[in-house]
Parts: C-alpha cells; structure tokens; sequence
C-alpha cells in the first residue's frame, strides 16, 4: 500500500516535471550570446513566418560557421513555435528569457505590444524591426525597444511621396483618392493616423477601408473599391488577406502598378496565386529583393553546402526571407557593438547589448564588409531616436520575381517625428513611464 | 479506510448542510486551498506564474462562469469571448476615466457591466434552445468584437486600438501594469477566483441553482411547479456574465498587460466551451480540471520533449502537440463522456471501499 501511494507520487513528480521549462539558466559570463527566436512555422500565418525564420537561423549559422560567432562568441537560439498567437508568443518569451535571453524579436505586433511593459523590468531588447508600435521610435520614453531601420508611419509617408512622383510632384496629390485597405487590428491600423495628417496637408481623398482578421473574405471591400475607383491603393495585410486582395484587385481589373503594398504584404507568396493578374503589383520595403549579394552566396557556401541551411537552397531571396536576414544581421551587429565597447572576452549583458543597439552606426562600408551593399541603407541609432528614419525602396513583381522599380525615397521626418514624440508621450503616460534626458547618456 | 465518514455524527442542520459534509473533504479542500495560496508565490519562478498558474485560474474563473449557464442552467453559450471583451472594455474605461477606483472594484463593476449585457443577448433564450440558442449567443460574439473593434472611444482613441493595463496599487501593492510583479498578480487572481467559487457553489446548492437545474431537465415541468423561465434564464445570463467579466477584466489587467480584441475572438469561446465539456457540465470541481486540463496538457507536450532530451524542428513539435492533444481530448470523452469531474467522483466511491471493495 505504502509503496503504491509512492509510485503514484513519483508518476505525479514524473508527470509535473515537464511543466518547468528544459534546460538551466545560462551563468553569466558565459561563451555564447543566446537569442531567442520566437517564429511561426504551424498555423495561418505560417508561409509568412517561415522564410523570416529561416533567414534567421540562416545568417546566424553563417556566423558562426565562416566567423566562429560575432567577435569569436557563438550565437545559440532556439525557435519557440507562437503560430502568431499573443498567450502563445507570451509563453514562449517567459520560458526563454530565464535562458539570459539578450534580445527578442518578436514578430507579431500584438505579442510586441505585450512584451515592450516587460522589457525594462526584465532588461531584455525588443526589436521589432519595421513593426510594433511606432511610438516607440522615441528613446527618450522607450529605451528598452527600438524598431530601426524605419517604422509603418514613415513607411506610410514615403509612400505618398513615391505616389506624389509617380504623379508628378506631391502638389498633383490634390483631389486624388487613396485608399487604405487594412488589417483590422493594431497592426493594420498603424498607419492611419499619419495617412490621415497626410491627406490634410496634400488635400487627396483618403478612404480607410478595414479587413476583418484573418481576410479570407473580401467582396465587400472590393465592391467599395469598385464605387470609390480610387487612383491608388495603399495596403497593410499579413497573411492570407495579402494573396486574397491581389486576386480581388486582379478580378475587377484595378492597374496593379497602382496598388501599393506594405512591406508586409509584398512577399511571394502574395502574388503567386494570383498568377498573371499580379504582374505589376508594388511593394514598399527597406532591402532588396533576390540573392544577388555577396551575402546570398557565403550562406550558400558556409551554411547550405554544409548542408546546415534551415529551408531549401531555392527558396533564398524572397522578401522575407531576405528580411530575417536584415534582421539576424542587425541584432549582431548591435551585440558587435556592445562587445567593440565593452571588451570581447565573454557574452554580454543585456545592458550591454542595449547599449549597443542605441550606439549603432551601420556605415557603407560596414555593409560592403558584410557583403551587404545595397542590399539595405545604412543606419544610425541614437538615444532619441530608436527608429532612424530610415528611407524605402519600391519593388515590383513583374510575374516571376521582384524588381526594385525607385530608388531609396526618403520618409518626411519633419511630419512623422512630431507625431512619435506626441504619442510617445501619450503611450509612456500610459505606463507610468518617465522620458530620460539623452545628454546626460553617455 | 481513511476516506470514510463513519462515526461523523450530525447534530444540527448546518452541520448537514455544509458544502464539504465529510471531515476529510473539509481538510483536503482547506490544505488544498492553503497551498495555493502559500506554495506558488514563494516558490514558483516567473514562468510558472506568468506562463502558467495565472492564465488557469482565470480561465477556471471563466469556465465557472460558463458552467453555470451551459451546465447548470443548461442554455448553451458560444459568447463567452464577447463577454469577456465586455469585462475588459469596461474595466479599462472605468480605470481610465476614475484612476482613484480601487481595482478590485472596478472588476467587480466591469462584471456588472458585463452581467447588463448578458442579460440583454440572453433575451433569444426565452424563445430559442439548444443549438439555435448557440448560434444566437454567437451573434453576440461576433457583434461585441466588432464594436470593440469599430468604435474608438472604447479604447480611449488609441491609435492601435489595444487596450493597456494602467498602474494600479491595491492597499499600496502594484497589482497591475508592468510593475506589478507576477505573485501579487496570481495572489489576486486567486483570491477573486477563491471568493467566486464559493459564492457559486451556494448559489448552486441553493433555491436558483435548483431553479436553473429545474430548468435544464425540463422547462416545462418547471414552470408548472413555478419555476420563472424569464427571471432564471436571465439570472443565468447575467451571473454567468459577470463571472465571465471579471474572467476577462483579470485577463487584460493581470495576465496579458494589454490586449486587442482577437485576444477575445472565437476561439476563446470555444475553448472555455471545451474545458466545461472536458472538465465536467454541471460540476464547480469540473470547471477546474477542465481548465487545468486544457492549459496544463498543451504546455506539458511542448516542454515534454526537451526533457526526455528529443530535439527535433519546431513546427514538427507544435504538430505532434496537437495530435497528441486532440486524441487525449477523445480518450477522456470516450472514457468518460460526463468529464473529470465525474472521473474523481467515481474515484471517491472506490476510495471510500478501499481496500475492502465488494
């Protein structure tokens, strides 16, 4: 009987062991910089998650293949599967972080708006590169998230200016009708505010058009695109939205070099079930597209011919595909950084690597060193400004790839930045946040 | 032998009444209570309570609440998100517009808030039963996410339309926003769920929870021994609301930190839904174990492998969890169709034999 009751109670002990989290914590000090990727292979938004995370593990197995790491430590990650879901995504980062996690990148705006209160409590970084919420370009209130190279409200005015040369100068916007066909959740509807500025000031005709989640369903939408027959359409889609949206647009035979996406809703997998009716699609991002870089062909050598690569060989030089990439390589260049300034003996803190995210200076010639140039603009972060106003470059899908069709077309700064610091005021007031005097930083 | 309640004599009726009769059950129940109360804040890490012990006890809160419509009233609900959303919104105006309110009494008035607009989408169920019932509460679903969605004075213009818990002290504690460090948060929860529970079980041990019973078996047999379909339907409605309110104010404010409406969507519904069918229609204990069930058995899978030292990618992981997930749910349906709850029940029986079965 006793015995019984000790094997039940050792079957529970058994049972509840799996609960906690594997692995012990990491000491400090140690050899390797661990990053924890949390990415989305399963679920409706897996052909959009898996090429960012394969791009990733990618470039991280480059550095450490060719490199031995970034400055001789070793990158360790380890993928936590979210399928896009918030409570998902929040589970993932509590079970990783206690692994001395450095920064995270989150890759869904709901799950970065759940972790930027964490960050200064559990000093970790997040970065959502080019998402998240845009209030947080301002460091002064956020100093724990940066989104550089750019954010959806410079995003958004970048486009209207590609639109206003497109036209013929931004004055020619008057009287025009835009239209935003949007993701309805905080994602899609970042851009509105700074559309709606936008359309004031260069007097066109703004229509905010939102798509319910997840965006199978759009005959309503499109119907109102019929009557309103807007001259351009901006989108923010993610998803399967992004492919159902072409295919409407095809079918009602709007000019497709006319629908702009963002750089969310510009991948292939977008426009290749549309087929023929995509040709002419356009796309906003911040790197090019394909693998025509020096980059490209030193994974192929370090990583794909070892056979380490995470996805297949073809299926490299998508856009985001790409976009992990862009993204692996920031995050190690800021630890680059922090290890430049803080001696590279060990793994830094995650102070550290705050710091080196804030201090970073992505030069020319630092991108032609890692095989990059032209491939993304260089970038400067500072303890004011997390998001760098980084410019835009269009592309177009011309039926089998992506060409860029414009050169880098800078944001308006001098629109977007008042409105950042007003709500990142307003978002830190929120939290409880007081702003930081920058001149006192060293 | 240790599980009998012979020589437990009864000398007055409050002695018969009691919730838990049996010295034992009194002593289990109290140590159990003790250690959840006592055990995980001063031993659990972070993950464990943010991750873990604080999403189940506001998931049991809501399963309770559904429990009482769905199990012991017997009107089947799919609105259960919609409800939750009514909590959180409201929670998050009240807190807003009054900083000074204390927290604990704004979930109580988002509950309320709540339990209003329960009472108005359980309207249908004077008419409607069963699966038409259903589809109707799924109407309510759908349309308080969209007005969530749609208006912004609901989210106090935010340009994202998320809603964010605000910093507040209970008694000089941070209880919410990001300072509020996860013990208290759970220690809260618990409470509030603790209270509730209790308040439920007198509920349904008493004259309503007899009516709303009186009403599943048989409406018509009820209203001829004068039971009010009108007054107790919508009771259900409302009280199972404002559970599920205070589930979803509790959500925002002490587990998530900040929400859009698809924290709320369908899925949420159906998932409370699947813990009272797992855990047992009709059982306070049952709505428990369905919600520890569902929480508990997804992230045992997911951490399981790395225990045993299996490494493998991901996206294969999430699938076997799935599978693995979905076929436990039809071992314990086929095993048995009245849930955990009834499980433990015929666990107590044989307890109360052993070790002298017939």
């Amino acid at each position: 009987m006793r015995t019984r009751i000790l094997l039940g109670l050792a079957i529970l002990a058994l049972l509840l062991g799996p609960l906690a989290p594997a692995g012990s914590a990491q000491t400090p000090g140690s050899k390797e910089a661990f990053i924890p990727l949390l990415v989305y292979r399963t679920g409706p938004y897996a052909p959009s998650g898996i090429p960012i995370a394969n791009g990733f593990v990618d470039y991280f197995s480059l550095l450490n293949e060719r490199d031995g790491g970034i400055n001789g430590i070793k990158v360790a990650w380890e993928e936590c599967e979210t399928q896009y879901d918030t409570k998902q995504g929040v589970e993932c980062y509590e079970r990783l972080k206690g692994k001395s996690a450095l920064l995270v990148n989150p890759y869904s705006t709901g799950i970065t708006y759940q972790l930027i209160p964490k960050a200064p409590v559990d000093k970790v970084v997040v970065f959502s590169m080019g998402y998240g919420m845009s209030a947080a370009s301002d460091g002064r209130w956020f100093p724990w998230v940066f989104n550089f190279p750019t954010n959806y409200w410079s995003q958004a005015s970048a486009v209207i200016r590609y639109i206003g040369t497109q036209e013929g100068g931004l004055e020619k916007l008057k009287g025009k009708k835009i239209a935003h066909i949007f993701h309805n959740s905080p994602y899609g509807k970042e851009a509105n505010p700074t559309l709606e500025e936008l359309s004031k000031k260069y007097q066109f005709e703004l229509t905010l058009l939102a798509v319910d989640h997840p965006g199978q369903e759009q005959k309503s939408t499109w119907l109102q695109v019929r009557r309103l027959n807007p001259d351009w359409i901006f989108m923010s889609g993610w998803g399967v939205m992004n492919q159902v949206a072409v295919k409407e647009a095809a079918a009602i035979g709007f000019k497709m070099d006319h629908f702009i996406g963002n750089w969310w809703s510009a991948n292939d997998s977008d426009v290749v079930p549309a087929g023929d009716g995509a040709k002419g699609y356009k796309g906003a991002t911040f790197h090019a597209p394909g693998t025509a870089f020096k980059v490209h062909s030193e994974i192929v050598k370090h990583v794909y011919d070892k056979s380490k690569g995470a996805g297949k060989k073809e299926e490299m030089g998508t856009p985001l595909y790409n976009r992990g990439v862009v993204n692996a390589m920031l995050s190690a260049e800021a630890i680059r950084t922090a290890l430049a300034k803080y001696g590279n003996k060990q793994a830094p803190t995650s102070e550290q690597v705050r710091w080196g995210f804030e201090n970073l200076n992505l030069t020319d010639k630092r991108l032609d060193e890692l095989g990059m140039k032209g491939f993304t603009h260089p970038i400067k972060v500072s303890c004011e400004d997390h998001e760098g106003s980084g410019p835009v470059l269009i592309q177009q899908w011309d039926g089998k790839k992506w060409n860029l069709v414009a050169d880098w077309v800078p944001p308006m700064k001098d629109i977007v930045r008042p409105k950042i610091e007003a709500a990142a005021v307003e978002e830190g007031k929120k939290l409880g946040y007081t702003p930081r005097d920058c001149a006192k930083e060293k | 032998m240790i599980y009998r309640e012979a020589g437990q004599f009864k000398t007055s009726y409050a002695a018969d009444q009691a919730i838990f009769p049996i010295v034992q059950d009194r002593v289990l129940v109290t140590l159990g209570i003790l250690v959840a109360f006592l055990v995980p804040p001063l031993v659990a890490d972070e993950y464990w309570l943010q991750a873990v012990l604080i999403p189940l006890v506001i998931y049991a809160l809501a399963a309770l609440g559904l429990n009482l419509l769905t199990g012991y009233a017997g009107q089947l609900s799919l609105g259960t998100g919609g409800f939750m959303a009514v909590g959180a919104y409201a929670a998050f105006k009240l807190t807003t517009s009054f900083p000074a309110l204390n927290i604990l009494v704004v979930f109580v008035l988002a509950g309320l808030m709540a339990a209003v607009v329960g009472i108005v989408f359980g309207i249908p169920s004077l008419r409607i039963k069963g699966f038409y019932l259903a589809v109707a509460t799924l109407a309510a679903q759908f349309f308080l996410i969209w007005l969530f969605n749609k208006v912004p004075w609901f989210v106090n213009y935010a340009a994202s339309g998320t809603i964010t818990a605000p910093p507040r002290t209970v008694f000089g504690v941070m209880v919410t926003g990001p300072l509020a460090t996860a013990p208290v948060r759970y220690v809260v929860a618990l409470g509030l769920l603790a209270v509730f529970a209790l308040v439920a079980k007198n509920l349904v041990r008493g004259r309503v929870g007899r009516s709303w019973m009186a009403i599943r078996d048989r409406d018509i047999a009820a209203e001829i021994i004068g039971v009010r379909p009108l007054r107790t339907k919508l009771l259900a409605f409302a009280v199972s609301s404002f559970y599920c309110g205070v589930a979803g104010a509790e959500f925002v404010f002490l587990y998530l930190g900040s929400a859009e409406t698809l924290a709320f969507d369908i899925t949420l519904s159906f998932l409370v839904l699947f813990m009272i069918i797992i855990g047992g229609l009709g059982s306070i204990l049952g709505s428990f174990l369905g919600a520890a069930f569902i929480v508990l058995v997804p992230i045992f899978l997911t951490n399981a492998p790395h225990h045993v030292g299996l490494v493998m990618p991901v996206a294969l992981q999430k699938q076997i969890e799935l599978m693995v997930f979905g076929a436990l749910i039809i071992f314990f349906l086929i095993v048995e169709p009245h849930g955990l709850a009834r499980l433990w029940q015929i666990t107590k029986e044989k307890l109360r034999l052993w070790p002298f079965p017939h």
